[in-house]
C-alpha cells in the first residue's frame, strides 16, 4: 500500500472536480498541503504545476470529498473475528469512504469514555478511514438508564443510539431526546416496533407467506417512527431515524418535515436497489434487519431520495461471518456489508436518472457530514484533504470473496455495477490506490 | 414590610435574650407529614422565641392514607384551638387543602413540587442584606428544578421584588413550558452563571441519579456542579445559596460551599428563624381577638 508522509505540497490535476455543497461540477485541479485541502478551483494550474510540488495526475477522473459513512459496524472490540477497526479499514477506503461513523454495539458496548477513546485511538492508529463512534443512548443498550452523554460528546461522540435495537420505551426515549438536546447531541433511532418485529425474519407479505418464514409488518417502521415523532415534538430534541425502508416510513418522515420537526433520517442501498425478491431461495446475505421490503417500497425510498425527505445514504455495514450466516434463514444473523458497495450502489440512482451526480454524491459526503457536525464531505480549503478519485463509469462486478471485509456477506454479491474508487486520500495521504 | 420586620428579629436572635413574649398564649403546632430537620426546627424556635406554645407533630407520611385522613387530621387539630398551624406535605396543593378545613392561620410549611413560601423569603432577605437590594440583581437558580418547591417560590417572589431569574439544567430537571413562568432558561451552565449577581444551588436527590432523568452523579457534577471555575464566570462578588441539605459532590463543591466570602448558606440558616419569627408576628397580629386588634 503506497502510504507518504503527508507533508509537503501535493496537486491533484487533470480532474473532474465534483464538490456537492457548493454545486462545482467542473475540470480543475485541487492543492493539498500537508493534511489538508490548500486550494481548489477550475482555474488552479492553468499555467502548470510549479516545480517541487508533487503531481496527481487524475486522468479526468472524478476527484469529490471523500465519503462520510454514518452508519457502520465494527465489531472491534470483542467480535474481531467477524471485522476489525483494520479490516473495515481497508474495505472503507476501496469504496472510497474517509469518514465512518461506529455504532456502539460491541463488546463491550461504547457507552464509557474509555471505550469512545479506544476507537477512535485505535481508528487513528491504523491511519486509514476515520472513525466516529455512536455512543449508547441507554446504559448496555439496555434500553433503561440513559448513559453519561455529556461525558460520551465530550470525548467525541457524535450522537447516542441504541444500534440496531430501537428505544422501545417511550418514557427512556422522551428523557434521552430531552437530555440529548442539553448538549446539542442527536438520538438515532432504528426504527422498528420490536414487539411487531420481534420473530420476524423477512418482510411480512406473500412471500413470506409462500416461503413460510415469518414475517415483520412494514407498519412497524410507520409506527415506531409516528410515535417518535410526538417525543421530538414534546421534547424538541433532535432525531435521525436509521435505514428508512418502507414507503409509510417516508411519509411519516415527509410530514414531520414539513410540520418543522428537527427530524432528519438515512437509507442504505438495500433499500432502493433491492426489493424481498432478494430474499428468495433463502439468501440469507439479503437478510437485513429492516427487512428488505416490497418494489413500492423500494420505489418510495427512491422517491423520498430524490425530494429530499431522506437526506443520507449510510452503507450500514453489518459484518457477519460464515458461521452467522450459512444457516437456515431464520436462525441466521441480520446484516449486510457495505462499505465497498456504497458509492458505486448509490451511483445507480445516478446512472438510472434518478439523481444528478452531484445529487448523488451529496447523500454520500456533504449530507451525513452536515448531520454530524463534521466538517469533512466537502472540497473546502482548511478541511483535512479526505479525498476519493473516481471513475463513475467503470463497470465491475460484486464478488463477495474478494471484498476487503473480514466478512464476506454482501447483499449485493454477483452485481454488476458501475463506478469505482481508483485512489483514495486521508488528511493528505493516500491510503488507496487501485492497480489499473 | 416582612422583611424589615425580619431585619428586627435577626438582631433580637443575635442577643443574649432571644425571647419576646409577643405569641404569649398562642398554640403553634408544627404538623410535618414529610421529614425535615431544618425547617421543623426553625419554625420551633421561632414560634419559642415569640413566646408561643409550639407542638411538634411528625407524622410518618407513609402511614397517612391521603384525601379523607388528612382532612380528618385537620378536623381534629381544629377541635384544639390552636392559633397558627405549619404544615409541610409531600402532596402539592394538600396544604390548601387543610386550610380550608380549619379556623386557624396556616403556614405552607412546603407541598411537594408546589411552593415553599418561607423558604423564598428567608432568601429574599439573605440576599438583601448581603447585596442591599433585589431589584435589578441577576440570580440564577440552577439544578433540579423540575421537582423543587424551593425554586418555584423563590421564582414568584424574585419577579415580584424586580430581580432576573435564570434557571439552569439538563432538560430533563426543568419542567414543562417553565419558560413561561418570566425566567431565562439555560442548559449550559457556564453560559448560565455569566454574570450573575447570585447563584442559588438546588439539591439532586440521590435517588434521581440512577440514570432517569439524569445518567450518573459524576457526569452531573461535571456539567452542573458548582465548582471554582464555574464560580469563576459569576460576578466577582457573586453570592452562593443553598437551600439544604446539601449533597457535596453531587451539586456543589465543597471548596465553594464552605467559602466564608462567597457562600451564604449557614445565614440562609439564621434567616429562617429571624423569617419565620416574622410571619409569626404578621399573621397573629391579624387573627381575632389578637392583643393588636382586641
Amino acid at each position: 500500500m503506497p502510504t507518504r508522509t503527508a507533508s509537503g505540497l501535493v496537486a491533484y490535476v487533470n480532474a473532474r472536480l465534483l464538490d456537492p455543497a457548493t454545486g462545482l461540477d467542473s475540470p480543475g485541479a485541487l492543492l493539498t498541503n500537508g493534511e489538508t485541502i490548500a486550494d481548489v478551483g477550475p482555474g488552479l494550474f492553468q499555467g502548470g504545476v510549479p516545480s517541487g510540488i508533487e503531481v496527481v495526475d487524475c486522468r479526468g477522473l472524478c476527484l469529490a470529498p471523500g465519503l462520510v459513512d454514518m452508519r457502520v459496524q465494527l465489531r472491534e472490540p470483542g467480535e474481531e473475528h467477524k471485522e476489525t477497526l483494520k479490516s473495515a479499514g481497508e474495505a472503507a477506503v476501496a469504496g472510497g469512504v474517509t469518514s465512518m461513523v461506529c455504532l456502539p454495539n460491541t463488546y463491550p458496548v461504547i457507552d464509557e469514555v474509555a471505550t469512545v477513546e479506544f476507537v477512535a485511538r485505535r481508528a487513528r492508529k491504523i491511519g486509514l478511514a476515520k472513525v466516529y463512534p455512536y455512543a449508547a443512548a441507554t446504559k448496555g443498550l439496555e434500553g433503561k438508564e440513559l448513559s453519561e452523554m455529556g461525558m460520551l460528546a465530550e470525548a467525541g461522540a457524535l450522537g447516542f443510539t441504541d444500534g440496531t435495537r430501537a428505544i422501545r420505551n417511550a418514557l427512556v426515549l422522551r428523557r434521552a431526546l430531552a437530555y440529548a438536546a442539553t448538549f446539542g447531541a442527536m438520538i438515532v433511532q432504528h426504527p422498528e416496533e420490536p414487539a411487531l418485529a420481534e420473530g420476524g425474519v423477512m418482510n411480512e407479505g406473500e412471500l413470506a407467506t409462500r416461503m413460510g418464514l415469518a414475517g415483520i409488518p412494514a407498519a412497524a417502521e410507520a409506527i415506531m417512527l409516528e410515535r417518535d415523532m410526538r417525543l421530538v415534538e414534546l421534547t424538541g430534541g433532535r432525531y435521525h431515524a436509521a435505514h428508512i425502508a418502507t414507503a409509510e416510513g417516508v411519509a411519516v418522515i415527509r410530514r414531520a418535515k414539513a410540520k418543522g420537526l428537527a427530524v432528519t433520517c438515512d437509507t442504505a442501498p438495500p433499500y432502493f436497489a433491492l426489493n424481498e425478491l432478494a430474499v428468495g431461495d433463502y439468501r440469507t446475505f439479503a437478510k437485513l434487519s429492516p427487512p428488505l421490503r416490497a418494489e413500492a417500497d423500494r420505489q418510495a425510498v427512491v422517491a423520498g431520495l430524490v425530494d429530499g425527505t431522506i437526506d443520507a445514504i449510510a452503507s450500514d455495514h453489518a459484518p457477519q461471518d460464515q458461521d452467522s450466516k450459512r444457516q437456515p434463514f431464520a436462525q441466521a444473523e441480520f446484516g449486510g456489508v457495505g462499505l465497498e458497495t456504497l458509492l458505486a450502489v448509490t451511483l445507480e440512482l445516478h446512472h438510472n436518472g434518478h439523481l444528478g451526480l452531484l445529487a448523488a454524491l451529496e447523500r454520500i459526503t456533504h449530507a451525513p457530514a452536515r448531520l454530524l457536525g463534521l466538517a469533512a464531505g466537502r472540497l473546502k480549503v482548511g478541511h483535512a484533504a479526505d479525498l476519493v478519485v473516481f471513475d463513475p463509469g467503470r463497470g465491475w462486478k460484486v464478488d463477495s470473496e474478494k471484498l476487503r471485509s473480514k466478512s464476506k456477506n454482501s447483499p449485493f454479491d454477483g452485481r454488476p455495477l458501475q463506478g469505482l474508487a481508483v485512489r483514495t486520500v486521508v488528511d493528505g495521504r493516500t491510503v488507496f490506490l487501485r492497480d489499473a | 414590610m416582612l422583611l424589615d420586620l425580619a431585619d428586627g428579629y435577626v438582631e433580637q436572635n443575635r442577643s443574649i435574650d432571644k425571647r419576646k413574649n409577643l405569641l404569649r398564649g398562642r398554640t403553634v403546632i408544627n404538623l410535618f407529614f414529610e421529614n425535615s430537620t431544618r425547617t421543623r426546627t426553625s419554625f420551633e424556635l421561632a414560634g419559642k422565641r415569640l413566646g408561643a406554645d409550639v407542638i411538634n407533630m411528625q407524622v410518618a407520611g407513609s402511614s397517612v392514607q391521603k384525601g379523607e385522613t388528612l382532612i380528618d387530621t385537620a378536623m381534629t387539630l381544629n377541635a384544639m384551638h390552636l392559633d397558627v398551624l405549619v404544615v409541610r406535605h409531600p402532596d402539592s396543593g394538600a396544604v390548601k387543602l387543610l386550610s380550608e378545613k380549619v379556623n386557624c392561620a396556616v403556614i405552607n410549611g412546603g407541598d411537594g413540587s408546589h411552593e415553599h413560601p418561607t423558604q423564598a423569603l428567608l432568601d429574599a432577605l439573605t440576599i438583601r442584606r448581603r447585596k442591599g437590594r433585589l431589584s435589578g440583581l441577576s440570580v440564577a437558580i440552577c439544578g433540579d428544578v423540575l421537582h423543587s418547591r424551593v425554586a418555584r417560590s423563590n421564582i414568584y417572589l424574585l419577579n415580584t421584588m424586580g430581580a432576573r431569574v435564570r434557571l439552569i439544567g439538563p432538560r430533563t430537571l426543568l419542567p414543562s413550558q417553565v419558560d413561561r413562568m418570566g425566567v431565562e432558561v439555560f442548559h449550559d451552565m457556564r453560559a448560565g452563571l455569566e454574570g450573575v449577581d447570585v447563584i442559588m444551588m438546588l439539591r439532586i436527590q440521590n435517588e434521581r441519579m440512577r440514570g432517569n432523568f439524569i445518567p450518573s452523579i459524576r457526569e452531573y457534577f461535571h456539567f452542573f456542579g458548582l465548582d471554582g471555575e464555574k464560580l469563576a464566570l459569576a460576578k466577582p462578588d457573586a453570592v452562593i445559596m443553598h437551600p439544604g441539605p446539601m449533597n457535596r459532590g453531587v451539586e456543589i463543591d465543597s471548596d465553594v460551599a464552605d467559602d466564608v466570602e462567597r457562600s451564604l448558606i449557614r445565614e440562609q440558616v439564621e434567616m429562617g428563624v429571624a423569617v419565620r419569627m416574622a410571619c409569626l408576628d404578621l399573621l397573629t397580629r391579624s387573627l381575632p381577638n389578637s392583643a393588636g386588634a382586641a
